[in-house]
């Protein structure tokens, strides 16, 4: 399965197996996730540890359900469980997360029965339940390198199962921090609302008000750069979508630079390298062709573009993979490689 | 219809006759229901709009109504169609203000508001959101959250500024509404609709008012 | 029409609550159970304002199925049940201007409700007027109660409220997503899934 990509027969099969490739994934987001917990304290990782507990723990009640031999020790849920807890505000309530958690196995994935068959990353469909379902919660974010991160909780981090997190509590929180000039919004949304564009230095290293493991693109490239030379990430996926993002932005900016952001403000900033790295090439949801995965990489860092400069939200990976999803099959059967020297005539082709 | 063969065909005109008895019956029903409905309803889409305009403009226990036309603003009789312009009066006969309505792009869909304007004062004293589909328990604090309605008990609309939703806490001016936070495009749109709203209709209500065409 | 000999059964009226439920079963009218189930009395009305015209075209339709000639039967069908829709449109309106803004098109779309023209086509055409009324009747509760056990749950879990007053505890955070249109789907599938469950257990049941 090296190089996951669809050519014309003959297909050898590589030898790396699926828990190898999905263990490495998870050493690639290592150091991602160790500077969530650096930069957010304990409630980053207690936010990790119930993500990834209870992903695997859904993953395990589905395949005993199912009367099937449990998926669990192929690393799959324990990955969802990472990338849902690093795409959530590090403050995020505990009952919340493990529900995001739950839909994003339950729903995204064992509904259609299990790894390999899911059309949606899981981690995304957990995270949008989440977005619909949480709109406070999941729009309310910390500052990053508290002092006393490692001694105490986010307030909200601890609400009690099916209440509201009390929002006096946790603004008193942030007071008493004494941050100059923190307004609790993150780049982007300075962007979008205040045209207050952060420092893209900062962005890059990660010190900035975020989700719990989007903040430091320096990281993101380090995990996505060491899965490509192990060739278990395809790295057209990645390329295409910063690419694309990198150069509709870059077009728009150098049209209007006092409306639109840089380029770079662009890459760097929100969930856009963690998505393009980690999320969109995850190889269930994404084409098998060459051909397609441009296609698939190009279609999400525009829709990216498009949804952060023109729509109501101010972040947009997200949706933008979830489309690039849904659009993967449509995508398979027109980058279909040809049979050679048959004729040209419609068949039936299976996903 | 292999039926349809088996016996033999009904002649064309019973089929015409058929549908024209059923649309004359189907006719004669309908009117009978309008006729009957009508006028509650009328009646309760006046108690609507007047309870409406009595929201937006407090103190208000009656309303005028105006519509315009080329020589300028005429009274209309109560309950009489096509009013674009609604005067509030108070008890003894003073006029509060004037409910008038504004629209901008919210977060999902348009919304609509309506807004009390003190033309004296020159301020907007009131604010009733009409229709709006913003996200439940975010977007839709513009309806009902107290702090943001708030704004709207004198806000400045002299139009020497115009109208602005600045972020939540960092209101500083008369003329600036204190947004929401974590619902700022809801928010800046309700600031934009008054703003648009404002800028056209209040020069066109001083000239109303100078002109002698509503009354003082 | 050896159907109108049939005696008038506790069956003609249940088939639509229970074995023949329109939405749970047939899977019939899933436009309105998607899009106005937000808030229970938004489903109960719209249960109710499609039980009447269920029940009225119903009528209508048996009383008139010796007149209607075959070709024409179902424009006959379609202009009968547009009255009675375009009738309670106007009343919903009397009845309160809020409900009717919350229902919205929804209303007039009764027209094409496939329950209606289904039950117009399928059995008040052959039946006696007291069968297709009793018919009617119970087709149109099982509808409305479809749509009610939607709206309930939507509401409580969307709003933490029923009928419009407060029924959780203060601080009960709402999840949203239940009267956005995603949670329309997701409880929808809920009680489908429960009552299949239901009907397969009870299938094992008879045969065992």
């Amino acid at each position: 399965m090296s190089a996951p990509t669809l050519k014309t027969s003959p297909h050898l099969r590589g030898m790396k197996s699926v828990d190898v490739i999905m263990r490495n994934v998870v050493y690639a987001l290592i150091p991602v996730s160790l500077f969530s917990v650096l930069q957010f304290g304990l409630s980053a990782l207690a936010l990790i540890l119930v993500c990834t507990t209870v992903c695997i723990g859904t993953e395990h009640f589905f395949c005993l359900r199912a009367g099937r031999e449990t998926t669990v020790a192929d690393w799959s849920a324990a990955i969802t469980g990472l990338l849902m807890a690093l795409v959530l505000p590090p403050g995020f309530p505990l009952w919340m997360a493990a529900v995001a958690s739950f839909v994003a196995i339950a729903l995204g994935k064992q509904i259609f029965g299990g790894l390999g068959f899911n059309l949606f990353n899981p981690a995304l469909i957990g995270r949008a339940f989440a977005q619909a379902a949480f709109t406070v919660p999941i729009t309310t974010w910390t500052p990053g390198m508290a002092h006393r991160r490692f001694m105490e909780f986010i307030p909200t981090t601890l609400t009690p199962p099916f209440l509201q997190p009390d929002m006096e509590a946790f603004q008193a929180w942030v007071t008493g921090l004494k941050l100059d000039g923190y307004s609790g919004a993150t780049p982007l949304a300075m962007m979008k609302f205040d045209r207050f564009e952060t420092d893209t230095l900062e962005l890059f290293l990660g010190t900035i008000a975020s989700s719990a493991g989007e903040s430091s693109a320096l990281l993101i490239l380090l995990g996505g750069g060491y899965l490509a030379w192990r060739k278990m990430l395809n790295w057209r996926i990645p390329t295409a979508v910063l690419g694309s993002a990198f150069v509709l932005s870059a077009v728009f900016y150098l049209q209007d630079s006092t409306v639109y952001p840089s380029p770079f403000f662009t890459l760097c900033s929100g969930g856009l390298m963690l998505g393009a790295v980690f999320m969109a090439t995850d190889m269930v949801s994404s084409p098998v062709t060459p051909g397609g995965l441009w296609i698939y990489g190009i279609l999400i860092g525009v829709m990216t573009v498009i949804i952060r400069l023109f729509g109501g939200l101010n972040e947009g990976v997200m949706y933008a993979i979830l489309l690039g999803n849904a659009a993967t099959p449509l995508i398979n059967n027109l980058t279909q490689p040809k049979i050679y020297g048959a004729v040209k005539k419609r068949k039936e082709v299976k996903a | 219809m292999s039926d349809a063969h088996a016996v033999a065909a009904p002649s064309p005109f019973r089929l015409v006759a058929t549908l024209a008895g059923i649309a004359l019956f189907s006719g004669v029903l309908l009117s009978l229901t309008y006729e009957g409905t009508k006028p509650i309803i009328a009646r309760k889409e006046q108690a609507a709009l007047q309870a409406a305009v009595m929201e937006v403009l407090p103190g208000a226990v009656s309303q005028r109504s105006y519509q315009r036309n080329e020589t300028g603003w005429v009274l209309l009789n109560e309950g009489a169609e096509g009013a674009n312009l609604y005067e509030g009066l108070d008890a003894d006969g003073n006029r509060v203000g004037f409910a008038l309505t504004g629209e901008a792009r919210g977060y999902a869909d348009v919304i609509r508001i309506l807004y009390g304007y003190d033309p004296e004062q020159k301020q907007v004293i009131g604010l009733k959101v009409l229709s709006s589909n913003e996200t439940p328990g975010l977007g839709d604090k513009i309806e009902k959250d107290p702090a943001f309605q708030e704004n709207f008990t004198a806000l400045d609309a002299s139009l020497e500024y115009p109208i602005r939703t600045v972020k939540n806490g960092e209101k500083e001016h008369p003329w600036q509404v204190d947004g929401i936070s974590g619902a700022t495009v809801s928010s800046k749109a309700v600031g934009k609709a008054l703003r648009e709203s404002t800028a056209q209709w209040v020069p066109v209500l001083d000239n109303a008012i100078e002109g002698g065409e509503v009354q003082p | 029409m050896s159907e109108e000999r049939e005696a008038l059964t506790m069956d003609t009226f249940t088939q639509g609550l229970w074995k023949d439920n329109p939405v749970f079963v047939m899977m019939l009218g899933l436009c309105p159970a998607l899009a106005v189930t937000n808030t229970a009395a938004n489903a109960l009305a719209m249960g109710l304002a499609t039980t009447f015209v269920l029940i009225c075209s119903g009528l209508l339709v048996s009383l008139l199925r010796k007149v209607i000639p075959k070709q024409v039967r179902i424009a006959s069908y379609i202009i009968i049940i547009a009255t009675f829709v375009t009738m309670a449109d106007y009343g919903i309106k009397a009845i309160s201007l809020d409900l009717y803004k919350a229902l919205g098109a929804f209303i007039q779309l009764i027209v094409v409700n496939c329950i209606i023209l289904g039950r117009a086509e399928a059995y008040a055409s052959k039946n006696t007027p007291l069968r297709a009324v009793v018919n009617g009747t119970g087709m149109g509760l099982g509808f409305t109660i479809a749509l009610l056990s939607m709206g309930i749950i939507r509401e409580v879990l969307g709003s933490g409220t029923l009928f419009g007053a407060q029924v959780m505890p203060d601080r009960f955070q709402p999840w949203s997503i239940f009267v956005l249109p995603p949670g329309g789907f997701f409880v929808l599938a809920g009680w489908l899934m429960l009552f299949s469950w239901l009907r397969q257990r009870n299938t094992k049941q008879e045969v065992a």
